[in-house]
């Protein structure tokens, strides 16, 4: 489970996330949609520890664990995992070297191979990281790493961003993978928490929780596609009259 | 770069005699050059092998047919023609160094791979300091007749401790039309060592010689050019250097082409680490026929330990219709690209190493995968150094 408690948050100087509060329960996926700048990504970074997000207050607890404190590589290794939107090109480094580091101890040939046929890049093993790939193919690669990385808790900003028909699809499956949604519930641990702007993803994933985020704070908590119909008719305006 | 005073040296070493059994060899002095990428075993003896100490060869044979690996002096005495090929591609009275290595008449390997043999395994030689406060005066010639392949490891190194020496080694390579060589030379010296390594290629008409040239060790001071003249149409010259300069060690490194024939074509490509040194990283393409083409490409990356870099990248363009670029880069590791790591599950430690390897990893076209490995094993080797 995850929990994150009247967390408030800054970048430099500036507060963005002010007393968020989200429960995501074990084997459940969610979604956040919100305009640009609303803090979307902030969140997504903060639950992932990364050490330009300053939690001014509240917590997160993961599996009961409060992981406030934590490092970005220890939250990692405990289970959280992210897909970045504009990951960076790392020189030098191919994705082969960024699949075996995810697989850790499971790394061996049979399974970078099985993982990268699944994400059709079996070709990009031995290619740069991130250089020179479409977006589709970043989408790929960076969903290929979390089915080797297996997290309990993904993290996906924009999975389906720049994505076209055939690709989303994969995706998609990747994702359904990812987030064990082939387990029976009962044995399903895996959680999600994706961020959306289309809803294009809701075709592909089951997510039980919509929230929408404006200007840092969380308004509106309910069913994604009943959240998505309001706002594809009336705009985040109505989610912001909703709130008050 | 510090000016070497030759005269406070002595000209090095006892003479030793001829080794036929190379596993006479002391066990420290074999690891010292299996570090360098030279293997003592009976296969890769016959494939070719040359081991010099100080100022004396005490080894070279081959089983490989159509090459043949025997000292400078050997060759001379077995071929009159030899002597033509002597300081053409490197000038005697180049510089003081180079005239030293005249003076003294300095040994070192001839080795010669037949027309259309086309060699399938390396060639390794050593050229071995073991006696301090010496010089070590080396000349290599090195011909590949028309139509062969030839692909020769050398490793240099020392055990000389602190007294320190310098080394000066002249290497003439000439490339035949059609031929190619593949030259990985991997330098680990003792961290007292001047190193002055004077190297001249001329490559004929669809000839190919790659240069990859590691070095990831301590060394007091160490300056090389290294210059081809790519002579006939087509040619090509390829440079890969990989450093790193721990704390103390002065570099001054580069390549130079001259690419004088149409359809000549030249790549240059160094990666520079300082976890404290300093490196001059320089690199020269000169363009002086038509439909020529160079690039090259030198990037850096300063670790913590206040090291400095500096990358010198030239071209010169003499003729309409050429094509010369280059890209030149220092920084520091991004965070973000450690961040991207770590956010895998890697430490910082670990997602630096990854980054730093991938950065030394250059692809390096037609090299045998024996090589490569000897290459990425010195790069694996030096981690610890680095981090």
């Amino acid at each position: 489970m995850l929990e994150i408690k009247h967390l408030t948050v800054a970048v430099g100087k500036e507060e963005i996330l002010h007393d968020v509060n989200m429960t995501i329960s074990t084997g459940e996926t969610h979604v956040l949609f919100g305009p640009n700048g609303s803090g979307k990504t902030t969140l997504l970074m903060t639950i992932m520890g990364f050490p330009r997000y300053k939690v001014l207050k509240g917590k997160i607890l993961f599996d009961g664990k409060n992981v406030t404190n934590l490092s970005l590589d220890e939250r990692a290794r405990l289970g959280m995992g992210m897909s970045f939107q504009r990951p960076p090109v790392v020189r030098g480094v191919t994705m082969r070297d960024m699949v075996t580091a995810c697989l850790s101890e499971r790394a061996n040939e049979e399974n970078i191979r099985q993982m990268t046929e699944k994400a059709d890049l079996v070709h990009f093993l031995e290619r740069e990281i991130n250089y020179g790939f479409s977006g589709g193919e970043i989408k790929r690669s960076e969903l290929l790493q979390l089915l080797a990385q297996k997290p309990l808790l993904t993290l996906l900003d924009e999975p389906e961003s720049g994505v076209d028909l055939v690709n989303i699809a994969l995706i998609g499956k990747l994702l359904n993978e990812i987030l064990g949604k082939d387990c029976p519930i009962r044995d399903r641990r895996a959680m999600g928490l994706i961020i959306t702007h289309t809803g294009h993803i809701l075709d592909y994933v089951n997510a039980r929780t919509g929230y929408v985020m404006l200007k840092g704070r969380i308004v509106c908590e309910g069913d994604p596609h009943e959240i998505l119909r309001t706002i594809k008719e009336k705009g985040y305006r109505e989610c912001a009259i909703c709130r008050i | 770069m510090q000016d070497i005073k030759l005269d406070n040296y002595v000209s090095g070493g006892k003479e030793i005699p001829y080794l036929d059994d190379l596993s006479t060899l002391s066990p420290e002095d074999k690891a010292r050059m299996l570090e360098v990428g030279v293997v003592l075993d009976k296969e890769h003896q016959e494939s070719g092998t040359f081991i010099q100490m100080d100022n004396t060869p005490v080894h070279a044979c081959t089983a490989q047919k159509g090459v043949e690996v025997m000292t400078i002096r050997q060759g001379l005495e077995k071929y009159a023609w030899l002597s033509d090929y002597l300081w053409k591609a490197v000038g005697k009275d180049s510089d003081k160094y180079t005239a030293h290595v005249e003076a003294k008449q300095g040994n070192g390997y001839f080795i010669r791979v037949l027309p259309g043999v086309k060699t399938e395994y390396p060639v390794q030689s050593c050229l071995y300091m073991t006696k301090g406060e010496s010089v070590q005066d080396v000349h290599n010639i090195i011909v590949a007749e028309e139509g062969a392949e030839l692909h020769i490891i050398t490793g240099c190194t020392s055990s000389v401790g602190k007294e320190g020496g310098v080394h000066l080694g002249v290497s003439e390579f000439y490339i035949k039309k059609g031929a190619r060589v593949t030259f990985t030379m991997i330098h680990r010296w003792d961290p007292e060592v001047m190193v002055r390594p004077r190297t001249g290629v001329i490559v004929e008409e669809d000839g190919l010689f790659l240069s990859n040239y590691v070095l990831l060790k301590p060394v007091r001071s160490l300056q090389m050019y290294p210059a081809a003249w790519c002579v006939g149409k087509n040619a090509t010259a390829r440079f890969n250097s990989i450093l790193i300069a721990t704390p103390g060690s002065e570099m001054d490194v580069g390549s130079k082409v001259f690419l004088n024939a149409e359809g000549a074509r030249t790549e240059i490509i160094s990666r520079a680490i300082t976890t404290g040194g300093n490196i001059t990283a320089r690199g020269y393409i000169e363009g002086n026929a038509p439909e020529v083409k160079g690039h090259l490409e030198c990037r850096g990356l300063i670790l913590d330990g206040g090291g400095i870099i500096y990358a010198v990248p030239e071209l010169k363009g003499a003729v309409p219709g050429i094509d010369l670029s280059h890209e030149a880069a220092v920084g520091k590791i991004a965070e973000e690209e450690v961040e991207y790591l770590m956010a895998r599950g890697l430490n910082r430690a670990e997602a630096t190493a990854i980054i730093v390897r991938g950065f030394l990893r250059v692809d390096i076209e037609g090299l045998p995968p024996v090589l490569s490995a000897e290459i990425e094993r010195a790069v694996k080797a030096s981690e610890q150094d680095v981090m």
